[in-house]
């Protein structure tokens, strides 16, 4: 039941990539600094898609009996 | 005696004139359960008063029903304001409404708004107290009923948006007593087990006693203290529970509210796309900046023909170079007519023109020369030079 916490707050990550953006876009950064924030900006984006592709879909419903927490797959029925 | 029968449409005609001139019957206010009710496709509706012991039949035509705030069914308790009259043809009498109202909604009317002011007064529909629904939650946990449209719809929806998002489904009862309770208790075993990162409560539309358990204070008190944020789904768009009010995020319908809480995906892909493309677009431009100004950079005189400094440092240098010759030249002319100029006046003061004339010079053996006869002495050895050589003579 315990699930791993992600590391990535997407919320978090999408304020980055538009800041990353805006510092890039203002172009005031030495040619070095521009190709780091290029390169964050890009593992950064990745690291979001990737994090979208992993989510795996699933349908459960609970089972509140007591103490015991149970989950099984949860299919709506047609009416 | 002869019979003076009437007819039956007679009959009805009399009953039904007696029926109508009665001041009561034309304007009754009658109340009861609605049984056997048809919604007929012309828009009139046709069903059965009663109670426990006594039916009546009932007509709605059309132009009444429009102004119907719910839709009248079996089993509801209503009031019905109309006539009473005879329908000739089938000899029966009915009740003609008017107007429809559904009976015993107005003490929850009254509970609804003594709740809904003293939840408000204790700040429960505050908004700041209402947490932000996550942008990317991965758990949507739903309480609902585990069979109906609701939950499907969700599901539609939801997985429409994100085909990878995680539906947690914690089934409720969504009407009838006990409901409000168990909607509590799933609010907080959610929270307790922190099963989901937004949850999602509701039920579709129904009737104001339908959506009760929604009004109710434990449902109210639980969404309120929920730490997981809560969009609420409850009826249709026109509905508004006490639920709506405490929590998070008021959506007009479940299906709103599966967009509400889950981020269409394609939307967020093509986002994290154009973020790429505005980095690229960015680095290009700034390359493109460096590379103009390295241009104009090495336009400039140096760097386009460097050597040219250094050729006119060598022509400089030459001509130094020149000069400097010119110079020694001069002065080594001066010199050596300034040299030619010192022999010629040497030569004149030689002895040797003397010698030339006759005279000679007398060393002796130490090349010493003799100016006097008295430093000669008698068999010396003596030299004589003259013009033209040296002699070795003897002094006599």
């Amino acid at each position: 039941m315990e699930e791993k916490k992600e590391e990535l707050n997407f919320e978090e990550a999408m304020k980055q990539l538009e800041e990353i953006a805006n510092v890039l876009e203002n172009g005031n950064l030495s040619l070095d600094e521009s190709v780091n924030k290029f390169e964050e900006g890009m593992k950064l984006s990745k690291k979001c898609n990737d994090f979208l592709d992993q989510a795996e879909k699933k349908i459960t419903m609970l089972i509140n009996d007591g103490e015991e927490i149970k989950e099984e797959n949860f299919v709506p029925k047609a009416d | 005696m002869e019979y003076n029968p009437i007819t039956v449409t007679n009959l009805n005609k009399y009953i039904k004139s007696k029926i109508d001139s009665d001041e009561m019957l034309n304007n009754v206010l009658v109340k009861g359960e609605i049984s056997n009710f048809k919604n007929h496709y012309t828009g009139h509706m046709y069903f059965t008063l009663k109670d426990e012991n006594s039916l009546i039949k009932c007509v709605m035509f059309k132009t009444y029903t429009t102004h119907l705030s719910f839709m009248p069914k079996d089993g509801m308790k209503v009031i019905i304001l109309g006539s009473v009259s005879v329908f000739e043809r089938d000899g029966v009498y009915q009740v003609y409404a008017k107007a429809m109202k559904q009976d015993g909604l107005g003490s929850l009317y009254e509970a609804y708004e003594k709740l809904k002011a003293k939840l408000s007064g204790e700040g429960l529909f505050d908004e700041s107290h209402k947490k932000k629904i996550p942008f990317m939650p991965k758990t949507i946990g739903v309480l609902t009923s585990n069979t109906g449209a609701v939950i499907r719809d969700i599901i539609n929806v939801s997985t429409r948006r994100n085909p990878n998002v995680h539906i947690r489904l914690y089934p409720v009862p969504v009407q009838g007593a006990g409901a409000a309770e168990k909607i509590a208790e799933g609010i907080e075993f959610m929270n307790k087990n922190n099963l989901a990162d937004v949850l999602i409560i509701g039920r579709g539309g129904g009737s104001l006693e339908d959506l009760w358990p929604f009004n109710e204070e434990i449902v109210a008190r639980a969404i309120y203290n929920s730490k997981i944020p809560i969009i609420s789904a409850v009826g249709h768009e026109t509905d508004f529970t006490i639920a709506d009010f405490v929590a998070d995020l008021r959506a007009p319908t479940p299906s709103a509210a599966a967009e509400l809480a889950v981020a269409n995906i394609d939307d967020v892909k093509s986002t994290l796309f154009l973020y790429n493309t505005r980095y690229k677009n960015a680095l290009k431009k700034k390359l493109q900046l460096m590379r103009l100004s390295y241009e104009k950079c090495m336009a400039r005189q140096a760097f386009k023909n460097p050597t040219q400094k250094i050729n006119e440092q060598y022509i400089v240098i030459d001509m130094k170079v020149k000069a400097m010759q010119n110079k020694i030249q001069l002065k080594l002319k001066e010199e050596r007519t300034k040299f030619i100029k010192q022999v010629s006046k040497l030569d004149t003061l030689s002895p040797l023109k003397t010698l030339a004339r006759g005279y000679s010079i007398v060393t002796d053996s130490s090349n010493k020369i003799i100016k006097s006869v008295k430093d000669l002495k008698e068999d010396q050895n003596i030299n004589i030079r003259l013009a033209d050589g040296e002699k070795q003579a003897k002094v006599l």
